[in-house]
């Protein structure tokens, strides 16, 4: 059953020009105790969706269309009051930066523990002190710490502490955004690790948002491409990382670099995405992409299902037609519209 | 300028060669603390950053530096271009010592050895156009022909057309351009020898391998030997040469980055090489637990630092005698590793 199900949401930004088009027309749902990748550049998009779903867009930030569905209600349709019920107890999240996202006057057991009484009024203190005390053994901190201030723990500390708050209260559905970005790659490890055995013991579903392809394809069971507000492609993270049909999917994931390769030709994706307050007609991606043709950049593509991926570009269809081995070339990314166009402009100047 | 040296002192001595390299800052330095201490006739606390690191770096050869925040991997950098000074050790420069150089020999250093930073937001003097900012390294070194040095360091970071960045200041530029800035920066001296800290760690991941590409390029192109620094070994092994493992200020691995990825031999690392998650859901990786956090950098652990996380822990020796970074007789690459459970080649010959 799905615990949450996402249906052609767009949530814009007010600007001074025309609104910005943040998450534009994206649908998604997320299984009982599964992990959904969210992975995409700086602005594409996936941090204002993780928001929106909890409900703490800034003010400038607004649903415009679409629904959001938790256990079977839309969340979009609920009163300020209504949906806080919600928040932290059915739906939790971990921010990026957990020195921003703790309150420093207050000591670390104090905050698990406020959160705990708010959504659970009958618990006892000592009931909230075990609760606090069992998180802290799961997270791998010492219980003895609990009263400490957020700044007199480390990094690593922090967001641990941040990630047994947000579990606390067992919710359905825990946001994850860059869980371990900040951490160093041990910490990150240990941190994963312990996320992955408490959701198992918990059967809570995770949506993990990063950059990092590689934290997704070692944590997740599905994963969502996302480029300038849209889906590029969705599917099961076996099919994402082998066998990918969406160019950008293709370049993003040769841009980086792997462990376990020696000699990789790395490639770069040239360009900026698009203004989102003016978007471009066509496929978002048509001007940094090396097989766009004048069709990607006129007409937005729709859905194609291939097999178990949902791919959101014209030519998925005949990708194996020369298109894959074009899109997996360093050499052709090149040649896309947005490398061609830093070129011209150096050769009109010389 | 002339060459300090003979023009064939480039085939004898490493370009770089660092021995014994110290870095230590004093904790409570301000006036009441040492007040304090005076009474109490208490000790200053001294931060271990960088203790005693070692190594040569060849023309046109890179080397990584890796480890976790807090190894001292950019005290160790910022101390190779002089942005610190040194507590105890030597580096050596072309043959030349910079312990304690005159003049001339500074101004020559500092016209050779350049360093990128993290953070194009920070690096860059936000007043100053881009024209300015690389025009003063030129003009602090009283070298002629600035606009076209200027053009072509910018034509070369791909800042193109150069003519139009000239009067942008860093706010105008999105990231990657201002890292670019950054890298056109150290170029303009032609320098020959870089310091990298983490160039690409605050770009966009679509951005990065584009400068890392200019970065390569700029290494093969401008023959230049470079110390990169960075916690992601991935980019490590995909940028260098060589690779050093740092932990609590001193290395405790290096070698031929091939080699040190493909088969560590440190437990330290193995552990580190080993949390790297990988992008391809089928490789399954081996977790190891490292017990604890890192050591405190102002009590340093007795022994080998690492003991305390250890999982090859094998005794006492672990606590009280400290492991020289030396080779060793089980392995035949040119690799030193600082580890009580390998037999130095020194011993056994």
């Amino acid at each position: 059953m799905s615990v949450l199900e996402v249906s052609d949401l767009e949530v814009y930004y007010e600007t001074e020009s025309a609104p910005a088009q943040a998450v534009d027309g994206v649908s998604f749902s997320i299984e009982e105790g599964e992990n959904l990748g969210i992975v995409g550049e700086s602005g594409c998009g996936k941090t204002t969706l993780a928001k929106a779903i909890i409900g703490i867009l800034p003010d400038e930030g607004y649903v415009n269309r679409g629904s959001i569905e938790f256990d079977g209600r839309d969340l979009t349709e609920m009163s300020e009051a209504e949906r806080r019920r919600y928040k932290w107890e059915e739906i939790s999240m971990i921010a990026q930066s957990a020195m921003n996202a703790l309150d420093p006057v207050y000591t670390i057991h104090e905050q698990i523990v406020e959160a705990i009484e708010t959504h659970r009024p009958g618990t006892g203190r000592t009931e909230s002190n075990e609760i606090v005390a069992e998180m802290f053994d799961l997270v791998g901190l010492d219980p003895e710490r609990a009263d400490d201030y957020p700044h007199q723990f480390s990094g690593g500390m922090r967001q641990r502490a941040m990630i047994a708050m947000a579990l606390a209260l067992e919710p359905s559905l825990v946001l994850a955004d860059e869980p371990t970005t900040a951490l160093d790659v041990i910490m990150q490890d240990q941190i994963l690790k312990r996320i992955g055995e408490i959701q198992s013991d918990i059967n809570s579903s995770m949506m993990v948002i990063t950059h990092d392809v590689s934290v997704v394809a070692e944590t997740c069971d599905r994963v969502i491409v996302m480029y300038a507000g849209k889906i590029a492609e969705e599917g099961p993270v076996e099919e994402i990382f082998g066998n990918p049909y969406h160019p950008y999917t293709i370049g993003l994931k040769r841009a980086f670099p792997n462990i376990r390769q020696s000699d990789q030709d790395l490639l770069s994706i040239a360009g900026y995405p698009p203004e989102l307050t003016d978007p471009p007609s066509g496929c978002r991606f048509a001007e940094r992409c090396p097989i766009a043709t004048d069709e990607c950049r006129t007409v937005e593509p729709e859905a194609q299902q291939q097999g178990d991926l949902r791919t959101y570009c014209h030519y998925a269809d005949e990708i194996d037609d020369g298109f894959r081995s074009r899109a997996d070339d360093p050499e052709t990314w090149e040649e896309t519209e947005a490398a061609r166009s830093t070129r011209s402009a150096a050769e009109v100047n010389n | 300028m002339s060459d300090a040296g003979s023009p064939d002192d480039s085939s004898e001595n490493p370009l770089l060669r660092v021995e014994g390299l110290q870095k230590h800052f004093q904790v409570n330095e301000g006036l009441i603390s040492s007040v304090l201490r005076a009474v109490t006739a208490k000790e200053a606390d001294y931060v271990h950053a960088v203790d005693g690191v070692s190594f040569e770096l060849e023309h046109g050869e890179t080397l990584g530096l890796a480890g976790e925040s807090g190894c001292g991997k950019t005290t160790t950098g910022m101390s190779l271009v002089k942005l610190h000074e040194p507590t105890d050790g030597r580096i050596e420069f072309k043959g030349m010592d910079l312990t304690e150089p005159d003049d001339e020999e500074l101004a020559e250093f500092r016209q050779n050895s350049q360093m990128i930073f993290q953070d194009p937001f920070e690096s860059l003097n936000p007043r100053m156009t881009v024209y300015d900012t690389l025009a003063e390294p030129l003009r602090i070194h009283d070298i002629a022909n600035e606009t076209a040095r200027i053009r072509r360091a910018l034509e070369f970071a791909e800042l193109q057309p150069p003519d139009q960045y000239f009067d942008q200041y860093p706010h105008e530029l999105s990231g990657g351009q201002r890292q670019r800035v950054a890298i056109a920066r150290a170029l303009v001296l032609d320098p020959d020898f870089i310091v990298a800290d983490e160039p690409v760690s605050m770009l966009d991941v679509s951005l990065r391998a584009g400068v890392l590409s200019l970065m390569e390029r700029m290494t093969e192109e401008f023959n230049l030997s470079v110390v990169y620094i960075s916690h992601d070994l991935s980019l490590l092994r995909h940028m260098c040469d060589r690779l050093a493992i740092m932990y609590m200020g001193e290395i405790v691995e290096k070698g031929d980055t091939e080699d040190v990825i493909e088969n560590p031999q440190h437990p330290y690392t193995r552990a580190l090489i080993n949390a790297v998650p990988v992008p391809d859901p089928n490789v399954g990786r081996e977790r190891v637990e490292l017990a604890g956090e890192v050591g405190d950098a102002i009590d340093v652990p007795s022994g080998c630092r690492f003991h305390g996380r250890c999982s090859e822990y094998i005794g006492e020796i672990c606590k009280t005698e400290s492991p020289p970074i030396e080779q060793k007789v089980e392995f035949d690459d040119d690799r030193e590793v600082a580890c009580h459970l390998y037999d130095s080649c020194q011993d056994g010959s």
